[in-house]
């Protein structure tokens, strides 16, 4: 009898070390959007951590983009979210923080390897507190296609004039190609891949989008009123039809060769070389004005990752955020996705060559983020999808740039403390 | 005398219509508009404000300015299926009633187009209208239109883009009305036209003496479908201009505006209680067409049905 007993336990603790020796001691689930990097994540990242901490499991479960904050909301009141959560930047991870479902980060070994302009999208407004690990950045700036500025002989210009003489010299020696691929159907690309670009160069970046939040500048003033003017140049180089061409339909108008430049955001630089691998691309940053002393290019802080406190295995999850943060994550994930720039201190080498001449400008221009993301979209009416319509209506010719920037202040002024004094300055009824 | 035993069969036979239409009609709208009286304070909590909302939506001018605007773009858009609509297709169906040869085929090509997906329809004109891939553009060099403004970008300007739409609308919902006033004609006794041919009436005379008095009914039912079917419109839109409806609101309707406010956009987290009330308004405009429908048209109506 207790020899059999001996045998029972024998054949059971086998069976249980199998299973343990089998599966993971822990395990992470991480939330995100990011769908299409299922795979990225499940063959390259997952198994790079594994090799330093083989004990923990971890799981990669996107939803779609469209969808991720309501089904992260609900998962997060059910109490059944994962342990990891991706960050949208700025407010809506705010509020997540605000609520109690993100984690503060700042123990967090590694954190010191981002700057202060790393994590504002992810940091209280006090600045005290840090609650996700930033993964990413996109950059805006301008693509061009290589082969057709050698056949006419353009060089990259300089300066914002050089740029538009540059247009007006293609529109002239190539008149069935369009100078400057862009549509407005979208809406979108009008404000983000044409004033969100170029405007830091006019409103002096960091510095004057802190003026602008504590009400010393207005989108009706100085800087801001001169994006909105050089933004409205664009309108005769656009494609012909450009009221009715959407993303998409300029996606393939340039990487099809028949626009010479394309105003960008650098996630583009991945699909266009999937979408035509042959295609010969250059790229230069948003042209500064002529006699300006410094540039900025927009570097915008787009994904993150946060700790989520009713995780069962925080320390786990702590070691993954931790590894995130390391040099080994950077190189993997910035050349994994092309045009998605790791936000970290170190030097590091991406061997795509335009996403690494997009990551060089961070040397010699300086950073800051799309302004309307910050604060400046928290009510209605929301200053970046007023922008959205400016950007269409001042490329469509509905609009000047006086009016559209009058508009959109006064929007703006409706609500947001700081700019209630341009409400009467400028008659707002 | 003995009472009849109450009919039970016959709540047998009226439950499953009342169980169903009260869990997935009734209700839903009953809770939409007991919540359009309340606003959201903080996480979880509602507070009642009567018709706070209400008074918000069409008095705020950050509210009743994107109100007012879809609203008379659907009153735009329901005009335009009026006036081409449903004349074209009684016009169709007084051809298809005539006995024309080979009507079947023309009758099934006609509808097919209302039985496609309006997501696949939306793609279709999108692609068919696109400045690069589209057959629109060698069609306007070819008529000399190549250089005009609107015409190159018909989904792109105000002034033709909710117009394009209503007409595209109207193409792929054209079978509708042909159908429902096809299927009114036959129904008209052959004797009364033949007498009338007899009399030597000509065709032009028949229809507006015989066959219109007797469809007039039909015309109703035609119209108060359309209405409704316009002013809860929301796909083709959504499709084709997205949820921004551009260029700058210009073919923002009903729908739009409500899927908007409802669920939010971009940075803009949607209000719930907000969507709503843009729901309990467009409930309103709809029963007071209905009513108008039913008390002014159809009472007038019950004395000519045959």
């Amino acid at each position: 009898m207790n020899h059999r007993l001996t045998k029972i336990l024998a054949v059971a603790a086998l069976l249980a070390a199998t299973f343990l020796g089998g599966a993971f001691a822990q395990k992470l689930v991480i939330e995100s959007w990011r769908t299409d990097d299922l795979k990225l994540w499940k063959d390259v990242i997952i198994p790079a951590f594994n090799k330093h901490y083989p004990d923990i499991e971890v799981v990669f479960a996107p939803t779609a983009p469209a969808e991720y904050n309501a089904v992260l909301d609900s998962k997060l009141q059910a109490g059944t979210a994962g342990d990891l959560i991706t960050c949208r930047p700025f407010g809506k991870s705010l509020e997540l923080f605000n609520k109690g479902h993100l984690a503060p980060l700042d123990d967090l070994p590694g954190m010191e390897n981002f700057t202060d302009f790393a994590k504002v999208a992810w940091t209280t407004d006090d600045g005290a507190t840090t609650y996700c690990v930033p993964m990413a950045s996109v950059i805006h700036g301008f693509l061009y296609n290589k082969d057709l500025f050698a056949k006419y002989g353009f060089q990259p210009p300089k300066t914002y004039e050089e740029f538009m003489e540059l247009l007006a010299q293609m529109k002239k020696k190539a008149p069935a190609l369009a100078p400057l691929v862009m549509g407005t159907k979208d809406q979108w690309e009008a404000a983000t891949m044409g004033w969100h670009n170029i405007a830091p160069n006019y409103y002096g970046g960091e510095a004057g989008r802190r003026a602008f939040l504590a009400g010393k500048e207005g989108f009706h003033t100085d800087g801001f009123l001169e994006a909105y003017k050089a933004l409205a140049q664009w309108a005769p180089y656009l494609p012909r039809g450009y009221k009715a061409v959407s993303y998409s339909d300029a996606q393939q108008l340039f990487t099809q060769g028949r626009g010479f430049i394309y105003p960008a955001g650098s996630w583009d630089i991945g699909v266009f070389r999937q979408m035509n691998p042959k295609l010969n691309m250059g790229a230069f940053k948003a042209p500064p004005p002529a006699g300006a002393t410094k540039s900025y290019i927009s570097d915008h802080q787009d994904i993150a990752l946060g700790l989520n406190p009713a995780s069962k295995n925080p320390e786990a999850a702590k070691k993954f955020l931790s590894w995130l943060t390391t040099r080994e994550f950077a190189e993997l994930y910035g050349n994994a996705l092309p045009g998605f720039f790791p936000l970290h201190n170190y030097d590091i080498t991406i061997s795509d060559p335009v996403a690494n001449e997009f990551l060089s400008w961070r040397q010699t221009s300086e950073g800051t983020f799309r302004m309307t993301y910050y604060k400046l979209s928290d009510q209605k009416p929301d200053a970046e999808t007023d922008l959205w319509t400016a950007s269409v209506n001042i490329l469509n010719g509905k609009m000047q740039p006086e009016e559209a920037a009058k508009w959109m202040e006064c929007r703006l002024a409706s609500w947001y403390g700081p700019h209630k004094h341009f409400a009467s300055e400028l008659n707002c009824k | 005398m003995r009472r009849k035993p109450f009919p039970w069969h016959i709540t047998v036979f009226l439950a499953p219509a009342v169980i169903v239409y009260t869990v997935f009609m009734i209700y839903p709208m009953l809770a939409s508009l007991k919540f359009s009286l309340y606003q959201t304070v903080e996480e979880g909590r509602q507070v009642f404000v009567g018709l706070g909302n209400y008074a918000k939506l069409l008095t705020d001018p950050i509210w009743n300015e994107p109100f007012w605007n879809a609203f008379w773009n659907n009153v735009v858009f329901f005009v335009i299926h009026m006036t081409l609509q449903n004349p074209i297709g009684l016009f169709l169906a007084v051809l298809l009633a005539a006995n024309i040869r080979g009507a079947w085929i023309y009758r099934t090509i006609i509808f097919t187009p209302t039985i496609l997906s309006v997501v696949l329809i939306g793609f279709a004109w999108k692609l068919i209208l696109s400045p690069t891939w589209g057959i629109w553009f060698p069609l306007l060099d070819r008529l000399g239109l190549g250089d005009n403004e609107v015409a190159i970008a018909l989904l792109g300007n105000e002034s033709s883009a909710l117009i394009t739409l209503s007409l595209i609308s109207v193409w792929q919902n054209i079978g509708i009305p042909m159908m429902l006033f096809l299927a009114a004609l036959i129904r008209i006794p052959h004797e009364l036209i033949e007498a009338a041919q007899v009399d030597g009436a000509g065709s032009w005379r028949i229809f507006w003496r015989i066959q219109f008095p007797l469809i007039v009914p039909t015309v109703g039912i035609v119209a108060i479908l359309t209405f409704i079917g316009n002013f809860n419109a929301f796909d083709l839109i959504y499709a084709t201009q997205g949820a921004l409806a551009g260029p700058d609101f210009s073919t923002d309707i009903m729908g739009t505006f409500f899927f908007r406010t409802f669920f939010g956009f971009q940075l803009r987290p949607g209000d719930p209680n907000m969507g709503a009330t843009v729901a309990g308004m467009m409930l309103l405009i709809i029963l007071a067409g209905v009513l108008l429908y039913l008390y002014g048209w159809q009472r007038r109506m019950e004395e000519v049905q045959f």
